[in-house]
């Protein structure tokens, strides 16, 4: 009875087939030899990716983009734990408020962000500094982070951590030995969910950029909106590779579902 | 510190790190937006301190603008509705596969998230620009070009490429609390397939669709990247029109005001959207 019939299949190859063709063609043009967009079938080339390598702006801006990806991620990660911890083991005043606040940026469209940021940034004349924008990154990142290190502290067993203090260890000591370890898994996931999400951001990085701090979706951005050469298939076929990369990885550890989903398999 | 007062103060410190950076990095800023928007702008004279509401008037009393919006609202309801129409059946048949399939659907359906949004626009436009390969194809043979770029249906597909797997993903993590018996049963009663989902299984995955659908939604009418790229200029949305008064004509206070009305309809609709779940479900539960 719960098995999917052949009209079902039907649908989901079409379904699974409009979820992947942008991507695949992508790849496809990628390898033409040609001085256009256009699919090879005979003759292939890395012309374009060898391109990348010349055209030192892209090779820059991904640099850009994953030490911004590290600084705001782990930055949003050290705000996050404690924070979490709070919310998940104490009653107290302000609790809710606090709550909202972490995960408000959810809410906010990235475009007000943007401009939020841009403002404060030229008041205080930060724009264009690496600082600057690691902070806007670790603000929108936060949620990310916030919820799966919620999610672990508040599933995590609290017996192990009575054993601990019962058996003599200090505060530090059992959250370094006991807590810590336990809800390394949570951290590591929001860690790499807000890795991923900094990495790929546009809308608020295409405010905040600089000639000179220009991140590679932004660069990619402005490189399309003028001209659709095969360098911008073959740079968003590299994104494409490493993306992938990490979908398997994550995949393997946590599970695609568990970790975007919230479910439990 | 005596433990009562330490256990007292505690979570206080534990958060203030993220306190701090929030207050700064998110509060300040937004409140400097929103005073922003109150200021004035003058192309010799730059951007005019002062409090007024003639940006907010520009922007309510102009067709333009009413287009713009008009424009952004629409993809909202339209994106969202081919979201459901097109994800919630897909959602149930990807929670009745088996592994591997299921494993392989799944990195195929919800992977694509953690991939840039410009890439997979920028897809469509290889896939049916038009110089696109679809485009290409069909000139080859003969026929004529599909127009896709700079228009709105082009805008509305990539779009829902974009945001069906947040559809997905609620609708899923609905369908794994629902309790396969009630399917049997309504089965075992004589109920065809069809009937089977449209009256047992939609009705139970309602919650999944209605939070979907607001992600949807309010994703959908902030979304810049598909619009920009796509739509281009001629087809303005919300967040296109934010962007052009602040890095290109640079009147701050006008693409400011626009930004807050942007803000506020879209937390109008979230908060009104919440209350109507609550009283829905608070019948139901009755």
């Amino acid at each position: 009875m719960n098995q999917n019939g052949p009209f079902a299949l039907i649908f989901h190859a079409l379904f699974i087939l409009f979820m992947i063709a942008p991507l695949a063609v992508v790849v496809w043009v990628s390898f033409t030899p040609l001085g256009y967009i256009d699919a090879p079938t005979t003759d292939w080339s890395l012309r374009w990716y060898r391109e990348i390598w010349n055209s030192s702006g892209f090779i820059q801006s991904f640099w850009l983009s994953l030490g911004l990806a590290f600084a705001a991620a782990t930055l949003s990660l050290v705000a996050a734990v404690p924070a979490a911890l709070a919310i998940a083991r104490y009653d107290f005043h302000g609790r809710g408020f606090l709550t909202a606040m972490f995960l408000s940026p959810l809410m906010i469209p990235s475009v007000v962000l943007g401009i939020a940021f841009l403002r404060f940034m030229t008041a205080i004349s930060i724009t264009g500094t690496f600082y600057g924008m690691v902070l806007c990154h670790a603000v929108f990142v936060m949620p990310f982070v916030l919820r799966l290190t919620l999610a672990s502290v508040t599933g995590m067993d609290r017996q192990a951590e009575n054993a601990a203090i019962s058996l003599g260890a200090s505060n530090m000591t059992t959250f370094r030995r006991v807590t810590f370890p336990m809800i390394l898994p949570g951290m590591v996931g929001g860690w790499v969910l807000a890795f991923i999400t900094s990495f790929d951001e546009l809308t608020v990085s295409v405010f905040i950029a600089s000639p000179s701090l220009t991140t590679l979706p932004v660069r990619l951005f402005n490189h399309i909106t003028q001209t659709t050469t095969p360098i911008v298939a073959s740079v968003s076929a590299v994104i494409i590779f490493l993306s992938l990369a990490v979908i398997l990885i994550l995949e393997r550890l946590y599970g695609l579902d568990r970790l975007l989903v919230g479910t439990k398999r | 510190m005596t433990p009562a007062l330490y256990r007292r103060t505690a979570p206080y410190w534990l958060s203030l790190p993220g306190f701090v950076l929030f207050a700064v990095m998110l509060f300040v800023p937004l409140v400097m937006t929103l005073l922003l928007s109150f200021y004035s702008f003058d192309y010799t004279a730059g951007i005019q301190t002062g409090f007024s509401w003639h940006n907010y008037a520009d922007v309510v009393s102009d067709d333009y603008f009413h287009e713009i919006f008009w424009r952004t609202f629409r993809y909202g309801l339209i994106v969202t509705l081919f979201c459901i129409v097109i994800g919630v059946p897909e959602a149930y048949i990807l929670n009745r596969m088996r592994a591997p399939w299921r494993t392989i659907s799944l990195v195929a359906i919800i992977g694509p998230l953690l991939i840039s949004v410009v890439v997979r626009t920028l897809g469509w436009v290889i896939l049916m620009g038009n110089n696109g390969l679809v485009n290409t194809g069909l000139e080859r043979i003969g026929l004529a070009k599909i127009p896709f770029i700079y228009t709105e249906t082009g805008v509305i597909v990539a779009l829902i490429h974009v945001m069906i797997p947040f559809m997905i993903i609620s609708v899923w993590a609905v369908l794994q609390k629902v309790d396969p018996a009630t399917e049997n049963a309504a089965a075992s009663l004589g109920a065809s397939q069809p009937k089977v989902f449209f009256r047992v299984v939609v009705p139970q995955v309602i919650p999944g669709i209605l939070s979907g659908s607001l992600i949807v939604f309010s994703l959908t009418t902030s979304a810049f990247a598909t619009p920009a790229i796509i739509g281009g200029r001629r087809l303005k949305v919300a967040s296109t029109t934010i962007y052009d008064e602040f890095l290109n004509t640079l009147e701050w206070p006008l693409g400011a005001a626009i930004a807050i009305i942007l803000l506020l309809g879209i937390m109008a609709v979230i908060l009104g959207w919440n209350r109507l779940i609550e009283r829905r479900y608070a019948q139901v539960f009755q």
